[in-house]
């Protein structure tokens, strides 16, 4: 009984420690390299995370065959892939830093990115970056999620901006013109009302708020408006402002208003993807990606759905992915990372962008992401190849599409998950309780995140 | 664990006891090698890592009460603090009270006793999140099961997650259910080791049910009784998955426990050493509960 007590008394404790568990060894790298080696062909091994999983087969050949023909090209390096369901784990992100088992050539959200750099956990990879033959075609704004003052610490895979998903099945049987989609917050909130007059179980417009995923949504709509999270000094909180109120309005009003929001609320990240899929779900926030999600994991069809660019939008919140370094990585698997990621993730025809490839394996072409290049030429090529090997109704996306070349991509604030979990706050209580002050709850959100904020120095 | 030949205090005595004892020892060794891994060992690196920034890439930095400060500055820690109490306050009032109850009827019972000890504790074999999701289903203010029910009944349908009034004690349904087998069990061995004769003798007398269970059962059980209440009370402070799979902490901070802004701080906001900081506090205010059990235990013992 004494060690069984001990260990619930030490459970909390756990799981922090866990993590903590070896991180005096987190310098063990595997020895497989030979640091010094200036020669430029010497043989160089590197761990590469986000390899397709075996359960997704299509996508793992792919990418084996990629990595195959990628050392015939250089024979002195040698990929080890590393495959992961989901590619990253908060959870498990800073256990394998303090483990030592964390890949050379690592995979991140852009959501990370920026608290990575802040805590020295991502090599500077400034040096380097200039062998990469396409870097000045990308699009600047995706690059600067990757960077940190002058430094560069990473490269994307994927980018997309915040729009609106749409079930386009639920907007004809509510009477509305699923090729016009909303263009404005009004019309959003008409459509919304139409919806859920389709009877109980369907909702209009959903949202988040919970799990700091509410603070997240709040920041897509604030930029959506023109709104600020933080003031240009990133020292003090700025969404304490007419667009933060009328992101808050708009919600309490659909809510409890207009009732087109459903009763069930504090929803996180898969719950409205699954309410999506699930086909009484007519409006949410997001990109592309949700419809293959949607489509992938929920149940949803792809041609029941349609994106549309974020109403009213005066900018966007940017979202995606890509791949950071390992700071023990010595200078040669950091080029050699380099050099694998041109291949793979930045090359048009080829890796993720090879849709002829991806058509005969009968995966879904055409959806209008990543987009990593804009209009540059690389990026018209990719956009000349997918309409080229489409398999999926592609005008459903054409809106979206459309808009994002105008509209400017803008990346999170500083602090995001501590910003978002101070507005999750405001979010849950909006759609939860009808009597909520809305004038009140921001003032306390911009109190709270100016103490976060002034901490950033 | 007291070795027989230990108690001579001569040399060759003490060895002939480690040898006599030998292969008892060797059995001891694995779990205390796994209690040093996975118990202590991170304990000791939690304590370290409260005083200490860290990003498991450098050596870390010694910062003092950094943490602490921290932690303390922040407003959602009287929420956390607050919430944490009353769930467990809560968590006492249900948790210890239905699986007691649930148990004296069980042991009233002359019938189908084992066919139902078993449904009591069936929900205990569901893994955690299963039986947490489960509940996720019962709560949807639509189409739940508990607002159909309210329906029936003709009592109009409550928010249960979805308020700031409900969500809390929302919680502590989930929770109090999910561990009612393993209370009733204990309850009802405790129970049965109580003497047949002092029913008889009650019953003789005149007792009812209910003054058989003020008169003899809780005497009888009030060793047992007050070790479960410090147990719960340790287990339930350290509420994380309900709050985690249910409610994120909200609506508006009503179900931030503790435990769940310790793993905020740790995961989604990479802040290790404020994590430990707060671990670290609510460790030690376990130990004072820890401290009472094991006082009980051991007066109990001798």
């Amino acid at each position: 009984m004494k060690p069984r007590n001990l260990s619930m008394l030490l459970a909390a404790g756990i799981v922090l420690t866990a993590a903590g568990c070896g991180s005096d060894s987190g310098s063990a790298k595997p020895a497989d390299t030979k640091p010094g080696t200036a020669a430029a062909d010497a043989p160089v091994t590197i761990t590469v995370g986000c390899q397709p999983p075996k359960s997704n087969p299509l996508e793992r050949t792919a990418w084996d065959e990629d990595v195959a023909a990628f050392q015939k090209l250089h024979p002195n390096i040698t990929i080890e892939s590393k495959d992961a369901f989901p590619c990253i784990n908060p959870d498990t992100f800073q256990a394998k830093l303090a483990g030592g088992t964390m890949e050379d050539v690592f995979y991140v959200y852009f959501t990370d990115i920026q608290k990575i750099v802040a805590a020295g956990q991502a090599a500077d990879i400034s040096p380097y970056v200039s062998g990469v033959t396409k870097l000045g075609d990308l699009r600047p704004d995706v690059m600067s999620v990757f960077k940190s003052g002058e430094k560069t610490y990473g490269l994307p895979r994927t980018n997309y901006s915040t729009g609106l998903v749409y079930n386009r099945k639920l907007f004809t049987q509510a009477g509305l013109d699923p090729d016009t989609p909303p263009k404005t917050w009004a019309e959003v909130q008409a459509a919304a009302k139409k919806i859920a007059g389709l009877g109980p179980g369907y909702v209009g417009f959903g949202e988040y708020s919970a799990g700091n995923t509410g603070g997240w949504h709040f920041t897509a709509s604030l930029y959506g408006r023109g709104g600020e999270m933080v003031g240009p000094d990133g020292k003090t909180a700025a969404f304490n402002s007419p667009e933060g109120k009328a992101v808050l309005e708009n919600l309490k009003q659909m809510r409890w208003t207009d009732n087109s929001m459903g009763a069930k609320q504090l929803l996180q990240w898969e719950d409205l993807m699954r309410m999506m899929g699930g086909g009484k779900l007519g409006m949410m926030i997001g990109a592309p990606d949700v419809v293959q999600s949607v489509n992938n994991d929920f149940k949803g069809k792809f041609d029941d759905y349609g994106v549309a660019a974020l109403p009213e939008a005066k900018a966007s919140l940017s979202g995606g992915d890509g791949y950071m370094f390992n700071p023990k990585a010595t200078p040669e698997q950091i080029k050699a990372g380099l050099l694998w990621l041109e291949f793979h993730e930045l090359t048009p025809d080829q890796g993720q962008f090879n849709y002829e490839r991806n058509k005969s394996q009968g995966r879904p072409v055409g959806l209008p992401t990543p987009d990593l290049y804009g209009d540059a030429a690389p990026g018209k090529q990719i956009v000349e190849t997918r309409k080229k090997f489409a398999t999926v109704p592609v005008e459903h996306f054409a809106p979206y599409a459309e808009a994002s070349t105008t509209i400017q991509n803008k990346i999170e604030p500083p602090r995001a998950q501590e910003l978002y979990a101070i507005l999750d706050v405001a979010m849950s209580a909006v759609l939860t309780r009808q009597d909520a002050d809305i004038d009140k709850l921001l003032a306390d959100a911009e109190a709270k995140a100016n103490k976060v904020l002034a901490k950033s120095s | 664990m007291t070795v027989k030949g230990s108690r001579r205090r001569t040399p060759g005595g003490f060895r002939r006891g480690v040898r006599r004892n030998l292969t008892a020892y060797g059995f001891l060794c694995g779990a205390l090698i796994c209690f040093a891994f996975f118990s202590w060992y991170p304990m000791v690196r939690e304590i370290l890592l409260s005083f200490q920034q860290t990003n498991f890439v450098d050596d870390p930095t010694w910062v003092g009460l950094d943490n602490f400060r921290t932690v303390i500055e922040d407003s959602a820690f009287v929420d956390a603090w607050l919430n944490t109490a009353a769930f467990t306050g809560l968590a006492l009032v249900f948790g210890y009270v239905v699986p007691f109850v649930a148990a004296i009827v069980l042991n009233e019972l002359r019938h189908a006793k084992a066919y139902l000890r078993f449904v009591v504790y069936l929900p205990v074999m569901l893994p955690p999140a299963v039986g947490v999701l489960l509940f996720k289903w019962f709560y949807d203010p639509g189409a739940g099961l508990f607002n159909q029910i309210l329906d029936l009944a003709h009592i109009p349908a409550l928010s249960w997650l979805d308020s700031a009034d409900t969500a809390l004690i929302s919680l502590v349904i989930v929770s109090t259910w999910m561990n009612l087998g393993t209370g009733t069990l204990i309850y009802l061995a405790a129970l049965q080791s109580i003497p047949g004769e002092l029913y008889e003798a009650a019953e003789l007398d005149g007792a009812g049910l209910f003054k058989r269970v003020w008169h003899v059962t809780i005497p009888q059980t009030k060793l047992i009784l007050l070790v479960m209440l410090l147990l719960q009370i340790v287990a339930t402070m350290q509420v994380f998955i309900e709050p985690y799979l249910l409610t994120g902490g909200g609506p508006e901070n009503a179900t931030l426990t503790v435990a769940y802004l310790m793993y905020q701080y740790a995961f989604n906001f990479g802040d290790f050493g404020a994590g430990g900081a707060l671990g670290l506090m609510l460790m030690v205010v376990l130990m004072v509960f820890s401290a009472f059990y094991l006082r009980i235990s051991r007066d109990n013992q001798s």
